[in-house]
């Protein structure tokens, strides 16, 4: 009966205060996170070192950020391959 | 052992100036000597909430300046007669006072009294980083609003940069009602985004403002449910394992009304 009420009037809906929580945790990721140019620089080099075992790739138009989600944080790379390394 | 306890925020009117009037006359009803200092400088207001705006005759500036001794400086209260104010300056000039001359004051205040209470500005600027200067324990206070507890992490921060880690919580201005409605964090919640031990949640209360009216701390009537929180608070922090209070719960009827817009 609950359950076809709700269902009536537009399912479950997230309260403000779930919201409220929810966007917190997220921007407080972020202000700690608060990564300087310089790490993240340090972060792609050894990124590049690790790949480099497995692939070649192309270092010019790699891009790696820390990237902010609905409800999440996650670290974005996206690395064009030109090769991969051939293994026996 | 005497202690010194800043009470800070870093968003603006969350309540810290009316956190540092209850707490001091509440451990002052309780026999305990203490001093409050006002930091907040250029901005004057802890004396109006206690009522003693007619009596200040030198500020904090004069003291640490060394144009008096702290004890002339000193306002006695009118009704607690172990509570004293040390009033903020109201001009904001270049000579306000550095870190190291609030660690020598509070130092000499040490000696004779139990509780020093610093009231500190808002902000993250050189205000804060004095008014936390000499303190043992912080008591951070927020509100129940996204932007208050981002504020009070980044103060948390700040603290713990300056190694300053004895940090408590304090939730002002909660509304049992929008709680319940899951309309607006509560205690649990702040505390788990934040990771910091809460020492007392307070009610948004009308008595607040008419006790501030009148310039006597809403904890002295001790009847309201923001005094209770106060003196609860009072509790803790000279040691006492008190339960959090549980705020009334609206009752079947009225939900019923709002849930039919009534
Ligand atoms: N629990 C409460 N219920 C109702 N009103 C409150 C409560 N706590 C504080 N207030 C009101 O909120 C306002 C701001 O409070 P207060 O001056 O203590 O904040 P503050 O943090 O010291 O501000 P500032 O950053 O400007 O120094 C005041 O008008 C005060 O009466
Ligand atoms: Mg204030």
């Amino acid at each position: 009966m609950l359950n076809i009420l709700k269902s009536l009037f537009g399912g479950e809906k997230q309260s403000s205060r779930d919201i409220a929580r929810d966007r917190l945790k997220v921007v407080l990721i972020h202000d700690h996170a608060n990564i300087t140019p310089e790490v993240m620089e340090h972060l792609r080099e050894d990124i590049i070192q690790v790949i480099s075992k497995y692939m070649i790739i192309d270092k010019n138009d790699m891009q790696v950020a820390l990237e902010n989600d609905e409800n999440s944080v996650a670290l974005v790379a996206n690395i064009p391959v030109r090769k991969m390394k051939h293994f026996r | 052992m005497s202690q010194v306890i800043v009470v800070t925020s870093g968003k603006g009117g969350v309540g810290k100036t009316t956190t540092t009037a209850n707490i001091g006359v509440g451990l002052a009803m309780r026999g305990k000597s203490v001093v409050l200092i006002d930091t907040d400088t250029g901005l004057r207001n802890l004396d109006l909430l206690l009522g003693l705006e007619n009596r200040i005759m030198y500020d904090l500036v004069d003291v640490t300046e060394g144009r008096v001794p702290y004890k002339k400086a000193l306002v006695r209260h009118k009704k607690f007669e172990t509570l004293f104010l040390l009033p903020t300056s109201q001009v904001k000039d270049k000579s306000s006072i550095n870190p190291a001359q609030l660690i020598v004051l509070c130092n000499e205040l040490r000696k004779e009294y139990d509780y020093i209470i610093i009231d500190c500005p808002a902000g993250i600027e050189q205000g804060f980083q004095t008014a936390i200067a000499a303190a043992d324990t912080a008591l951070v206070v927020t509100m129940p609003e996204i932007s208050a507890v981002r504020d009070a992490d980044k103060i948390i921060g700040e603290l713990g940069r300056a190694d300053k880690d004895n940090i408590k919580l304090i939730v002002n201005r909660i509304r049992p009602q929008m709680v319940e409605k899951g309309d607006m964090l509560d205690m649990n919640d702040i505390n788990d985004i934040l990771s910091i031990s809460c020492i007392g949640q307070v009610p948004d209360d009308e008595m607040v403002v008419t006790a501030t009216n009148k310039g006597e701390p809403v904890i002295v009537s001790g009847s309201s449910l923001a005094g209770k929180a106060y003196t609860n608070i009072v509790g803790r922090i000279c040691g006492e394992e008190i339960p959090f209070m549980e705020f009334p719960k609206e009752g079947f009827f009225a939900r019923l009304k709002r849930a039919f817009g009534m």
